[in-house]
């Protein structure tokens, strides 16, 4: 295919990626160093309150925005360099609770509140959801043909659902008054609240994230079963290796490419985590990077959006990004030149 | 398949893993069925503390509503039928009557004519002539399953929930179809093109796949609020503020998506058989008449597959919609949001959950409908490598 025919065909795509992946890249980039401000002006206002004999008249100095012809405030934007950073790290906050050694005054600073929450989340759900999609699939293997069917159905429900609606559904099965609530208030004859604390909050974020995802790995690894060489399978029994062998020895390493691309998808996934903060309601007690940044641009009580904050945010989170991709980018150059030779 | 003597199991073994299966299929089903139960009841028995008044309602059956012994009987019957028609006859329908070349308008007919149809049996019919017969058939006749429709109702007419739900639709649709144009040309390209340029632009597209959402966004907003003095040296007074606007977030949902269309467009074009361009070729044809008049007709059905996951990606949004647009154009999801803050009685909860089984509902049909397409969606970029 010719430069220019490849052009032609790729060309509305790759416009599209630019102009609304690549160019707010840069925006957000430039952002975070500038910071734009009503121009405030300080006006000297007199005030008199009628007095007995004479009025009481006091002055004092008010700071009022500048508005301009239409009655619009003026804004300015200035270059702050990496002061929203300064605002979003909180560095002296940081080490001053460093110093005291308090990991509780560390998770009073909003950042690194969310940073250890989407590092913990990405890191533990990624064994639960491998290990449950391929016990689901070794399962269904198993099952008569005749089931099979309806069993995809069925797990097909909580990947394709709305991910805000699944984690409400969850919520309300657990919320104050809920069946499941009810239910484990009744065995353990204790109340139980489960969203008044943070750790209960991320067990269920937890709960949610693998029943979300467990299906898509589940999908996947059963294909990957009925590629199996059977012939190795018979070899292994010959052999005398148990089951537990045959799984560990055979079918593990035929699957291992499948674990490997199932794990990249879903660290970059788990890593921009969201909807369960809004589904959960845990703005209070858990939080996430991209909820972070996603508070700093709706607007506050006084309809004012945080950009600059919100694009230092973003920014950190893209750091995030690197370290995550850069095994895998190396992976797949050495593996594309390897090929081309 | 695993016939041999050597690979039969023990009945332990089955059992247990058979026992495990049936476990996922609740804990995969019970949400999901919960929020809908909860949906039809009164705010006193969808937060009872006892499952069994969930299911059954007591108090909404002693507020008049509910259903008879033949109410269900009946109902099942109709939906049983109803639904093995749509399956059996209706595809033979649409390819009768629908001219040949627009098979894909004539399936949206159908459906959306099947539904209309489904309703107004179903909600409209059914109810009048089931209502006069419980009355001849007294104790019969008498409601055992407490129902109401109350929620949705509320939910649909009061709250004008249709808004979201057109505005929703139009975004998914136009996400869908922009998506696809561009995707299937790009995706045609990547596949049929070996160069190191291809190459960079697939890795390329991989970073930008895991890009969070959010960090676009916030580069979009400033630019979207104050677009019309941006673009007015452009376009004049005439420049629009792309703030609030559907077509806007169209565009940016399309971008986001491109990454992980072309992907699996590409992973679909790959399997067809690069012979066939070149016979095309061969004969005369350039890239554009080989891509228009040979591979068209057979690329549908990874067509169909990566549309089904542009739709969701557009129908499931929540950040993108929620922050671009403003409350007049709001699509579903993020409107749902809208309930929390005045979550304040249990009716606004029951309510609130009407909606969210509302916006399930089309899923879930999604998922009977297209079952083997989205489970060969997920293979095809996997299995692969």
């Amino acid at each position: 295919m010719k430069f220019k025919t490849f052009a032609a065909f790729v060309g509305p795509s790759v416009f599209m990626m630019l102009l609304f992946i690549a160019a707010p890249l840069v925006s957000v980039f430039i952002q975070s160093f500038q910071v734009t401000q009503p121009i405030l002006e300080q006006v000297e206002v007199e005030t008199c309150t009628p007095g007995f004999l004479t009025q009481t008249c006091t002055t004092e100095i008010k700071t009022v925005p500048v508005l301009d012809d239409n009655g619009k405030t003026v804004t300015e934007t200035r270059w702050v360099g990496l002061q929203s950073y300064r605002n979003v790290l909180q560095m002296d906050k940081f080490w001053a609770a460093v110093g005291n050694g308090s990991w509780n005054d560390i998770m009073q600073i909003d950042f690194w509140k969310a940073l250890r929450f989407t590092l913990s989340f990405t890191l533990l759900t990624l064994p639960l959801v491998i290990g449950v999609g391929l016990a689901i699939a070794l399962a269904v293997n198993n099952a008569t043909r005749s089931i099979r069917g309806p069993v995809i159905f069925i797990s097909l429900l909580p990947f394709i659902i709305t991910p805000v609606i699944g984690s409400l559904s969850i919520y309300w099965l657990f919320v104050g008054d809920g069946i499941l609530t009810a239910m484990l208030e009744r065995w353990t004859g204790t109340n139980i609240s489960m969203f008044a604390q943070a750790w209960t909050i991320e067990l269920l974020m937890y709960f949610y994230r693998v029943w979300h995802v467990a299906p898509f790995a589940f999908v996947i690894f059963y294909a990957g079963l009925q590629t199996v060489n059977m012939d190795t399978l018979e070899s292994a029994v010959i052999d005398g290796a148990s089951r537990w062998e045959r799984l560990r020895h055979v079918i593990v390493p035929h699957l291992m490419p499948l674990i490997i691309f199932i794990a990249l998808i879903h660290l970059m996934d788990c890593y921009r985590v969201f909807e369960e903060i809004v589904g959960f309601r845990s703005q209070a007690h858990v939080i996430s990077l991209q909820w972070l940044t996603y508070d700093f641009m709706t607007p506050d009580d006084a309809g004012n959006r945080a950009i600059s904050r919100a694009s230092a945010s973003a920014m950190l989170t893209m750091i995030g990004i690197v370290f995550l991709l850069i095994l895998p980018l190396r992976r797949t150059w050495r593996d594309h030149k390897g090929s081309a030779h | 398949m695993s016939t041999s003597k050597a690979m039969q199991q023990s009945f332990a073994l089955r059992l247990s893993s058979g026992t495990f299966l049936a476990f996922w299929c609740v804990l995969a089903a019970f949400p999901i069925f919960w929020i809908a139960v909860m949906s039809f009841k009164s705010p006193v028995d969808a937060f009872a503390d006892s499952p069994w008044d969930v299911i059954l309602g007591p108090a909404t059956r002693a507020n008049g509503d509910g259903l008879s012994v033949l109410d269900i009987i009946i109902g099942l019957v109709v939906l049983f039928f109803a639904i093995r028609w749509a399956f059996t006859r209706l595809p033979g329908l649409v390819r009768q009557y629908c001219p040949p070349g627009l098979m894909v308008l004539g399936w949206i007919f159908g459906a959306v004519l099947y539904g209309l149809a489904f309703v107004l049996v179903f909600f409209g019919v059914l109810p009048l002539v089931l209502g006069a017969l419980n009355g001849l058939l007294g104790p019969l006749g008498a409601p055992v399953l407490g129902l109401t429709t109350d929620h949705y109702v509320a939910v649909w007419a009061e709250n004008e929930f249709y808004r979201n739900f057109l505005n929703s639709m139009l975004v998914t649709a136009g996400v869908v179809t922009i998506s696809l144009t561009v995707g299937t040309l790009a995706g045609y390209g990547l596949a049929r093109s070996g160069s190191d340029l291809a190459f960079w632009l697939l890795i390329l597209a991989l970073v930008f796949r895991a890009l969070p959402h959010s960090v676009l966004v916030a580069g979009y907003l400033p630019v979207f609020i104050n677009s019309s003095e941006i673009l007015r040296p452009v376009f004049g007074d005439g420049a629009p503020t792309l703030y609030g606007q559907p077509w806007a977030v169209i565009a940016v949902l399309v971008s986001i998506n491109q990454p992980f269309t072309i992907w699996m467009l590409r992973s679909f074009f790959q399997n067809i058989p690069a012979e066939l361009d070149e016979a095309a070729r061969v004969d005369g044809c350039s890239h554009f008449q080989a891509f228009r008049r040979v591979i068209m007709p057979v690329m549908w059905p990874g067509v169909i597959t990566t549309g089904l996951f542009s739709f969701l990606l557009g129908y499931n949004d929540f950040l993108v919609t929620s922050l671009l647009l403003d409350a007049q154009n709001q699509t579903m999801v993020p409107a749902i949001a809208g309930y929390f803050n005045r979550e304040t009685t249990t009716t606004d909860q029951v309510e609130a959950v009407a909606a969210a089984v509302s916006i399930t509902a089309p899923l879930f049909l999604l998922v009977m409908v297209f079952q083997r397409q989205i489970v060969s969606g997920l293979t095809a970029g996997a299995v692969k490598g």
